[in-house]
């Protein structure tokens, strides 16, 4: 289908759709058949612990799915997990993005530093939250709480979806920092000077020319990070295991635990329906914003 | 205007200390890596102590990490270059010939990044399982090629887009075919923006972790999942997965740092220059 759509141009003579085939030949598969297979699923009963209850199930999934209570407290735990650490990241990364663009010793070098999570892998930085730092016992917090004489908190039991949100937003900092950072050296040194002369002190320069310029920086930051945040898995299976109980159960996690752990391939094919349609709605807003790229 | 040497002085000591606590948890994973599992887990916490390579020495002995390391080289490297030769034709095709409907293409390609794994994962297991890919390189390496491949192709147009026309055109008139174009003038011109695109993916090939966990038992796991164990309660091997976890990040972050620039304009499609 799509290929068909890229006509041979006039002039130049230049096929190009085997060079195009490969690459849309093997994303057309790779979109259509697991998902096909997940609609499918979804309509079945298909339990590996009833393997003698099988055929069409009809909407019994999705209903299922629905009236579990198990997934209201997951999708909000699923939003309040991005909302928290996109507004965490943003508001870091516009600080960050700003001290970085100040004549500062050392620039580039603190520029490296900061942006080094990003490119920790997600198990790694779990666990070296969960133990190093934030381990009730032996924990460096745990330690600096008890100098202080600070009541220990158990980071995992205690406020298991904050210590979540926590190790994510230390990941996803770096990323906003340095999109911010990059747009705001793109920024008219000359504006700057102008509104300086006119009286504009640091503050003011902040509200009106600043955070302005960084708008559609911030906006592609919010987008691209959904995307990930919305599938958060590593990080809670690693640390928390959703718990205690489901105070930490995300939507994907929700679904990992229908699917591997209860073996409800049906009913995890639903929740992944739900998940699509989800990341979905996200991404009609990031492809519109991203679109708007190719204008220029 | 130049700033005062006090305003110097106040804003390098804010971001320093930014820095430092971004900076902090993977300092401390480093420092602890060079520590005994006793002084690992003392209080109050040791700043200074002997280092000793025993934590690194421990873990090279054991067969098992160069196995999950070469898994990682073997996927990530493996996915990246099946990517590149893949994508570069139809990033080449894309920026070079757009036709009317190549910027729905390209939207299209990108969209399909955008189904979250876990909403895939049961057919994509039962798929594994039935083909007989559970747990294998081979089987990895094909997804993460799919799972790679939009970004691949967004990237090398990005970078494809920003060549000056008239270079080929000129070519194009001394009797230079589009092979001949691409191979002696695209190619090497080009070659910065295809490596830091061939270096994002290995990136994002080397910290994924939702397949790498799903789809792997031992045979074709890679640092990712191999880490991952180190979360069971069995006792507190607290330097030893720090020596593991610096061994395993180590070369991405410097791949990481050598491209920053370029990621940028990678991760965000151009849209921010």
């Amino acid at each position: 289908m799509a290929i068909s759509m890229i006509s041979r141009r006039k002039g130049v003579g230049v096929d190009t759709r085997p060079l195009l085939a490969p690459s849309v030949i093997l994303l057309l598969v790779w979109m259509i058949v697991p998902l096909a297979m997940t609609i499918w699923f979804s309509f079945q009963y298909y339990n590996l612990n009833y393997l003698d209850q099988t055929g069409f199930a009809g909407f019994d999934n999705y209903q299922y799915l629905l009236e579990d209570p198990g997934l209201a407290k997951a999708i909000l735990n699923t939003i309040i997990l991005v909302v928290s650490v996109l507004a965490i990241s943003v508001v870091v990364g516009v600080i960050g993005a700003v001290l970085l663009d100040q004549p500062v010793w050392g620039r580039g070098l603190a520029r490296l530093f900061c942006i080094a999570p990003f490119f920790v892998m997600p198990t790694v930085s779990a666990l070296v939250w969960k133990n190093l730092l934030m381990h009730p016992v032996n924990g460096l917090f745990a330690w600096i709480s008890r100098s202080l004489g600070l009541p220990v908190i158990d980071w995992m039991s205690d406020l298991p979806l904050a210590s979540v949100i926590i190790i994510v937003a230390w990941q996803w900092i770096p990323f906003a920092l340095l999109i911010l950072l990059t747009s705001l050296q793109s920024l008219d040194r000359d504006q700057i000077e102008a509104a300086r002369m006119d009286g504009a002190n640091g503050l003011r320069l902040f509200v009106y020319i600043t955070l302005p310029h960084l708008y559609r920086a911030i906006t592609i930051v919010v987008m691209i990070e959904t995307i990930f945040l919305l599938s958060v898995f590593a990080e809670i299976l690693v640390t928390t295991v959703g718990g205690p109980g489901d105070a930490s159960t995300t939507l994907p996690y929700l679904i990992y635990k229908t699917a591997l752990l209860d073996n409800d391939i049906g009913g995890a094919s639903a929740g992944g329906m739900l998940a699509v349609v989800l990341a979905n709605i996200v991404a009609v807003f990031l492809v519109r914003t991203i679109s708007h790229t190719l204008e220029d | 205007m130049r700033p005062s040497l006090r305003y110097r002085m106040i804003v390098t000591a804010l971001c320093w200390l930014m820095t430092f606590l971004l900076f902090f948890p993977i300092l401390w994973m480093a420092i602890t890596a060079f520590k005994t599992e006793q002084q690992a887990i003392a209080a109050p916490p040791l700043l200074f102590f002997r280092p000793t390579l025993g934590n690194f020495e421990e873990i090279l002995d054991s067969a098992d990490y160069l196995h999950f390391f070469a898994n990682s080289i073997i996927v990530s490297v493996g996915s990246t270059l099946a990517g590149i030769v893949i994508g570069l034709p139809a990033a080449y095709a894309l920026a070079f010939f757009p036709g009317k409907r190549s910027k729905d293409l390209l939207v299209w390609m990108l969209s399909t990044k955008m189904m979250p794994a876990v909403g895939v994962l049961v057919p994509m297991y039962l798929m594994f399982q039935y083909l007989g890919l559970l747990d294998s390189r081979i089987g990895l390496l094909g997804l993460y090629t799919l799972v790679n491949l939009p970004i691949i192709v967004w990237m090398l147009f990005t970078f494809f887009k920003d060549v000056p026309k008239e270079i080929l055109e000129a070519a194009r008139m001394d009797g230079a075919g589009p092979l001949k174009q691409f191979v002696m003038l695209l190619l090497p011109m080009t070659m910065p923006g295809i490596a830091s695109t061939a270096l994002l993916s290995i990136i994002l090939s080397w910290n994924e972790a939702f397949w790498s966990i799903n789809l792997t038992v031992t045979q074709a796991t890679p640092l990712t999942a191999f880490i991952a164990r180190f979360s069971s309660p069995e006792g507190l091997f607290w330097a030893k997965l720090s020596a593991a976890s610096l061994m395993a990040i180590g070369p991405i972050l410097v791949f990481g740092w050598l491209t920053q620039r370029q990621l940028v304009r990678g991760l965000t499609f151009g849209a921010v220059k």
